[in-house]
């Protein structure tokens, strides 16, 4: 019964409030549909839930960073300290360790924090200027703003343009737009 | 339904208070007040005036930066035993101011504090710059800045590293990172506001930066999702780093054997100084913003009343650092020590001294009374009252142990020249500069996050 033409992205649904969205969201899942996505202007709490998110990757790459970071910055000093650059300050051992905790310390955060922002935008696939949810008008008039959209997409299995669209304006969407892909 | 309205804002005991966002605001309302500042607003007048000043600033930076590189650090009033002077204590200032923008950003986040989210960030913003402007001295201050990337560890062909075990090698790293980490924080709180700006430009330039910027985020849930995560764990590392920048710079000083700096209380006295005249410099630049812009529904009364508690509060951790300070001296037993005390009492910098105490321990005891807490006026010459007296807090720190060392032989006086002075005030310049450019070019105030506090505060989720 599905076949999309090719230059549909998906069908789209306009949603006034966060509720609105979060109940959607659950009802499309339960419909069975798989590839969708929901647009909020700002993080609607219970969202991710409602769309059954699984947990996100960042936080394990986050605590890699840190791990990465921290190990580099004490066998970079250790290295340094005892096999490359070796002086005797005070008497103190080469491998002075407690004195290497800051730097340390300092590039364990440095790590963590690089690879939890560049890895979160990495697996968000940005930098991405054009998607295709950009060619609905309205999406880009309002879903930064005060608008909430949710888009089942062409891929899904489920997916008809005219019934998922129907479907759509049953949750009560005050808007429901074809989404036109770019190719 | 899964969706619990968070019982912050609705609990009867904050309702009382005043609120943290005026009424009858929604989405829509707050998106535009706080983006037609950067997209409509035409640039005016006062703007122009302000800026022109600050530049003016920056302009004697330069100059003073300049004659620096030709002549040399001679210039300066530093000399043998006074090696630190003006740079370090202009070093040390800047840093701690810029670290209310983190504690706003992350402490209070992961507190869960909602008012934190019209004041964080332009803290931020304060922050970035105030490192920046903290960056120079030291650079400058090594008389050779162009050698400066010897203090990084990379493959020379000396064969040489840095000196790991040294607490200015411990300085470049935490003062780096903390540089990056509050860009990336910044950067990515930024990025939904960006997208916004990017949909409401009104030419082309504008909507082809903010674009840019923006990376192209369109508000997905699954990006929202990583996004909150990302987020959070930011927060989470930030605040450990925020605490442990200051206690390396307090290192510089406590790691040695000058009398006067080789105590143990400095770390904690120095970070908690550190909030103190962040939150200070807040409230500067607060004050002016919400009446230049009009955001007094935004920044409440509850926003500067909060900062005036933290203010106090750190205010008298720092008083409990000065009281120790003596105690221990006098506890320990050391002459040195004990005689460091007398000089600061009675020495020849005990003026600096006692203009310390007032400024930064008896006058901020009027912030105990509710009424000034609550009076624009007052606050407002109380921040600059504690930024001079945090000034004079390192001025004295640095000063008076420099010059009473060990041996009469070895002591001295210090005396700042007027190329101490212009590069002070251009730095001030410099910061002010790039204020007056970020209210301009980007939101003072987080969009999404006034939305979500607009989604919580409404009866929307009922």
């Amino acid at each position: 019964m599905n076949e999309p033409s090719s230059n549909i992205y998906g069908v789209m649904g306009e949603f006034e409030t966060a509720t609105q969205l979060i109940r959607a969201a659950e009802k499309t899942r339960e419909a069975g549909y798989k590839d969708i996505d929901a647009y909020a202007p700002f993080p609607v709490e219970g969202l991710s839930e409602a769309m059954g998110l699984r947990r996100s990757w960042v936080p394990p790459v986050t605590l890699l960073g840190g791990l990465l970071g921290g190990l580099t910055g004490f066998f970079f000093q250790y290295w340094v300290n005892v096999s490359a650059y070796p002086i005797n300050i005070a008497g103190r051992p080469p491998n002075s360790w407690p004195a290497f905790i800051p730097v340390t310390f300092e590039l364990t955060i440095l790590g963590a924090s690089t690879f939890a922002v560049f890895g979160m935008i990495a697996m968000n696939k940005l930098p991405r200027p054009h998607h295709p949810v950009f060619n609905v008008a309205r999406f880009s008039q309002h879903a930064s703003i005060d608008r909430f959209f949710l888009c089942i997409e062409a891929t899904d299995a489920k997916f008809h343009l005219a019934e998922s669209a129907r479907f759509l304006q049953g949750l009560h969407a005050v808007h429901v737009t074809e989404v036109k892909d770019d190719d | 339904m899964s969706v619990a309205p968070p019982p912050t804002l609705n609990h009867p005991e904050i309702r009382r208070l005043a609120p943290v966002i005026g009424p009858g605001h929604d989405y829509v309302t707050v998106t535009e007040k706080i983006s037609d500042i950067v997209l409509k607003r035409p640039t005016t007048l006062g703007w122009f005036a302000g800026f022109s000043l600050a530049f003016t600033f920056l302009g004697i930076l330069t100059v003073a930066i300049a004659w620096l590189i030709i002549r040399g650090v001679g210039i300066w009033g530093i000399n043998v035993p006074i090696g630190w002077g003006f740079a370090i204590v202009n070093f040390v200032w800047w840093i701690g101011i810029g670290h209310a923008g983190t504690l706003i950003s992350a402490i209070l986040f992961l507190l869960n504090q909602k008012w934190r989210t019209s004041i964080n960030r332009f803290a931020e913003a304060m922050t970035l710059f105030a490192v920046a402007c903290a960056g120079i001295f030291p650079l400058i201050h090594t008389g050779r800045p162009w050698m400066a990337f010897y203090m990084f560890p990379y493959p020379s062909t000396m064969g040489i590293w840095p000196q790991f075990r040294s607490p200015l090698i411990w300085d470049v790293f935490a003062v780096s990172t903390y540089g990056t980490v509050s860009l990336l924080f910044w950067f990515v709180g930024l990025i939904p506001d960006l997208a916004t700006l990017r949909d409401r430009a009104v030419n082309r330039p504008q909507q082809i930066i903010y674009g840019i910027l923006a990376l192209g985020w369109r508000g997905s849930a699954r990006h929202w999702h990583r996004y909150q995560s990302a987020y959070l764990l930011l927060a989470g590392l930030a605040t450990p780093l925020v605490l442990s920048v200051h206690t390396v710079v307090s290192f510089d000083f406590s790691i040695a054997i000058v009398p006067g700096w080789h105590t143990t209380i400095f770390p904690p006295y120095f970070v908690a100084g550190a909030i103190y005249s962040g939150f200070a410099m807040v409230l500067t630049i607060a004050i002016p913003l919400r009446k230049y812009y009009q955001l007094e529904d935004f920044i409440t009364m509850r926003h500067l009343e909060n900062m005036a508690k933290v203010m106090l509060a750190t205010g008298l951790i720092v008083a409990y650092g000065y009281f120790f300070e003596f105690f221990l001296a006098l506890y320990s037993g050391q002459k040195y020590d004990v005689f460091l005390v007398q000089q600061r009492l009675h020495g020849p910098y005990a003026p600096f001294y006692y203009a310390l105490i007032l400024c930064n321990i008896l006058t901020p005891q009027l912030l105990w009374i509710q009424k000034m807490r609550t009076n624009v006026v007052v606050l407002f010459l109380m921040s600059i009252v504690v930024n001079v007296g945090m000034w004079l807090e390192r001025f004295v720190i640095v000063v008076i142990s420099l010059t009473r060392d060990f041996m009469p032989s070895a002591w001295g006086r210090y005396q700042p020249t007027i190329w101490d002075w212009a590069t002070f005030t251009g730095t001030l310049g410099l910061f002010t500069t790039l204020i007056f450019l970020f209210v301009r070019v980007l939101p003072a105030i987080s969009i999404a996050e006034m939305r979500e506090l607009v989604a919580h505060s409404s009866e929307e989720h009922k």
